[in-house]
């Protein structure tokens, strides 16, 4: 799905690379945006979720959300429909971008169901709201699960869960009770716990120390964001959201940009490393890199670099330097 | 920094003020006896009644003559009592009972960028202001149905409109100029709501104060990119416990910084990032900046401002010696040689006559 704003340049963008790399890729392109369903409920359209429900891969580029009245989160929508579980974001600094921190190389996976988001609120009396924040034994283990698997299947050599059970005991306790669990299972993968507020201290000071972080809802979209400051912000940071049955939709979590929309302007380089991570979830891995090292070259070059990246370029001048390289590589 | 709404306690007949100390667990108990020690170094009218809770302590009694020995005197000094999250949820924090049962509702951190600490953001000066009481930490949760725990997050009109008031207050008071409300009130429509809300109410009555707000993970992304853009921060207690560790860690981390948490009635004081510290206890390479530091703070609410200063000034030169930079700093100074250097630094300045003080 294009998506909104600059979405349908950057996706252009990231299908004339891949065409460039010769990436055995069909793509379907569908509408998420939501309607209104038989009885008034919102949904994806039945095109949108039948093409998934077959293909199982998805890539996405940023959606707006009208302020109408009613109207449901997008992003909430899609989460629901597929439910994706896992949002999983990998931190790496890209060399060529230059920010305050060097060497990041860290995931974080955050559960994405549950936890604070569970958008159950009440007024208990006039001025006291009670937010409720859930968390089962089976969306933590499944959590859990997924990320032991991604860091065995990603060469990762520890989980580290992220909680604040000392304040939360029962809640955060079981979270942390079953990652514990399923770490029993993963003894080639080194698993250790860290508080909230250290994670956060330790992170702007050494960000090296952290390899894949597994944690709940809300801590997970405080950190990922954080992470991706670390490397440069949401223009270049990958995202990827698995989901049962074996469904997953990768996209870029920056805005839609209305401002720069259509003029040429935008950075495709979240859609692409994000479709360079669907690449790896679908095994190919050769692929991945190449892409990927074209796009890196091409920002470490600093040649051809778009106004956000620090340079003058066109998208389309930037995405025709990734494809030259690409293309140079066979 | 200048806090107004707390009122300090009398000092007694002689002019001596009696504050509660708390050592707690790892390296508290080291570095409030430097604390001890330098206080009698440089005479500092201030009696301590020592009261020990730590991760030892299991009854009731011993959290209950704690909570009465600071009412009694009105001011703590404190380090970390460590919590045993393994434990079942009966066992609260010992730190939270505190700011509960004292009401210490504002928790409340300068992070400045210090002359001499190399860190990779410069010209940091931000004053996180976090509610201190209610919010996710009000340990409250439960489970119904197995396998299925709810954790109540309570936010209410009261707390928030008074910290809002806080933070207010404290921005007019220390000529800042804009207060930036950090919340997640797109998710979190009803509570996060009412707490920006009570804020956007009370900085209608600071005109001359810039009140904004942004969502908390846009903040902490911005921190790390520009945190210069960053002045007075007001926020709920979740929120306050992320944001202050990222800025401890930006402006040189959690040996550094201290903290400070006010009530209407009592003030408590300890290290900004509130650490145990139990791996690097008993081995004189814990940096006792943080702590000293938070003495600092208590002395000024003491109004004991001339041993406030003279000590901070000391602290501050010795900081700016890479040569004594302890272990967290990058160095391998050792406690005792940075307390050494601070009592020495406050010597060097000559005899003080009690006017002077």
């Amino acid at each position: 799905s294009s998506g909104d704003g600059i979405g349908p340049e950057i996706s252009t963008a990231v299908m004339k690379i891949f065409e460039a790399a010769k990436a055995p890729i069909q793509w379907e392109e569908r509408n998420v945006t939501a309607i209104k369903g038989p009885g008034g409920k919102w949904m994806i359209p039945t095109e949108a979720k039948d093409s998934m429900d077959k293909s199982k891969i998805g890539l996405k580029g940023p959606l707006k959300t009208p302020i109408a009245a009613g109207h449901p989160s997008m992003n909430l929508l899609l989460r629901k429909t597929f439910d994706l579980y896992a949002n999983v974001r990998p931190c790496v600094s890209i060399e060529g971008y230059k920010t305050p921190y060097t060497d990041v190389d860290l995931v974080t996976i955050r559960e994405n169901t549950e936890g604070e988001y569970s958008g159950i609120e009440h007024v208990i009396v006039d001025g006291v709201v009670q937010s409720i924040k859930l968390i089962t034994e089976e969306a933590s283990q499944r959590i859990a699960e997924y990320a032991f698997e991604y860091a065995r299947n990603n060469q990762r050599a520890s989980v580290t869960a992220v909680h604040k059970a000392n304040i939360m005991r029962m809640s955060d306790g079981l979270f942390l009770r079953k990652c514990r669990e399923v770490a029993e299972n993963f003894k080639d993968i080194k698993f250790t716990e860290m508080y909230l507020d250290t994670v956060c201290l330790n992170m702007v000071q050494d960000p090296t120390q952290f390899d894949v972080l597994v944690m709940p809802n809300l801590y997970g979209d405080i950190l990922s964001d954080l992470c991706a400051g670390l490397i440069g912000g949401l223009g270049v940071t990958p995202s990827g959201n698995i989901g049962a049955n074996g469904v997953a939709i990768f996209e870029s979590v920056h805005g839609t940009a209305p401002d720069i929309a259509g003029k040429d302007l935008a950075n495709p380089t979240a859609l692409l490393l994000s479709a360079v991570m669907m690449l790896r979830h679908m095994g190919l891995h050769g692929q991945a890199k190449k892409i990927e090292t074209a796009c890196f070259d091409t920002i470490r070059d600093k040649k051809v670099l778009t106004k956000d990246l620090g340079g003058n370029s066109k998208c389309s001048e930037f995405t025709g330097e990734i494809c030259r390289r690409v293309q140079d590589m066979e | 920094y200048n806090s107004s709404l707390t009122k300090p306690p009398p000092a007694k007949y002689g002019g001596r003020h009696t504050v509660t100390l708390i050592p707690g667990d790892g390296i508290g108990p080291e570095l409030l006896t430097h604390v001890r020690e330098l206080f009698r170094f440089c005479c500092v009218p201030v009696d301590f009644e020592i009261v020990s809770i730590d991760s030892k302590s299991t009854s009731d009694d011993d959290m209950n003559n704690a909570i009465t020995a600071i009412r009694r005197n009105g001011v703590a000094l404190k380090g970390n009592i460590e919590t045993n999250h393994n434990l079942p949820p009966s066992h609260i924090s010992r730190n939270n009972i505190l700011r509960t049962s004292l009401d210490l509702y504002a928790n409340v951190i300068h992070c400045q960028t210090l002359p001499g600490v190399r860190t990779r953001h410069r010209d940091v000066d931000i004053i996180i202001i976090r509610e201190n009481t209610e919010g996710e930490y009000s340990s409250l949760e439960h489970e119904n149905v197995p396998g299925v725990v709810e954790c109540l997050k309570i936010i209410t009109r009261k707390k928030s409109l008074r910290i809002a008031e806080y933070a207010f207050n404290a921005a007019r008071q220390n000529g800042r100029r804009r207060v930036t409300a950090v919340h997640k009130a797109n998710i979190m429509k009803l509570g996060d709501g009412l707490f920006l809300q009570c804020c956007k109410e009370v900085a209608a009555g600071y005109p001359e104060i810039t009140f904004d707000s942004m969502i908390v993970d846009n903040t902490t992304m911005q921190l790390v990119s520009k945190p210069q853009q960053f002045d007075v921060m007001v926020m709920p207690n979740l929120y306050g416990s992320v944001i202050s560790n990222v800025c401890a860690g930006l402006v040189g981390g959690p040996g550094l910084v201290p903290g400070a948490n006010y009530g209407k009635d009592y003030a408590v004081f300890e290290t900004a990032t509130r650490n145990t510290g139990k791996s690097i206890a008993n081995k004189n390479i814990a940096n006792p900046t943080a702590t000293l530091l938070a003495s600092c703070l208590m002395l000024d609410h003491l109004r004991l401002h001339g041993y406030a200063s003279m000590i901070r000034k000391a602290i501050l030169a010795t900081v700016s010696e890479t040569r004594l930079h302890t272990a967290d700093l990058g160095g391998q100074g050792t406690t005792s040689e940075v307390v050494q250097s601070v009592m020495r630094e406050i010597e060097s300045k000559g005899p003080r006559t009690s006017e002077q003080i």
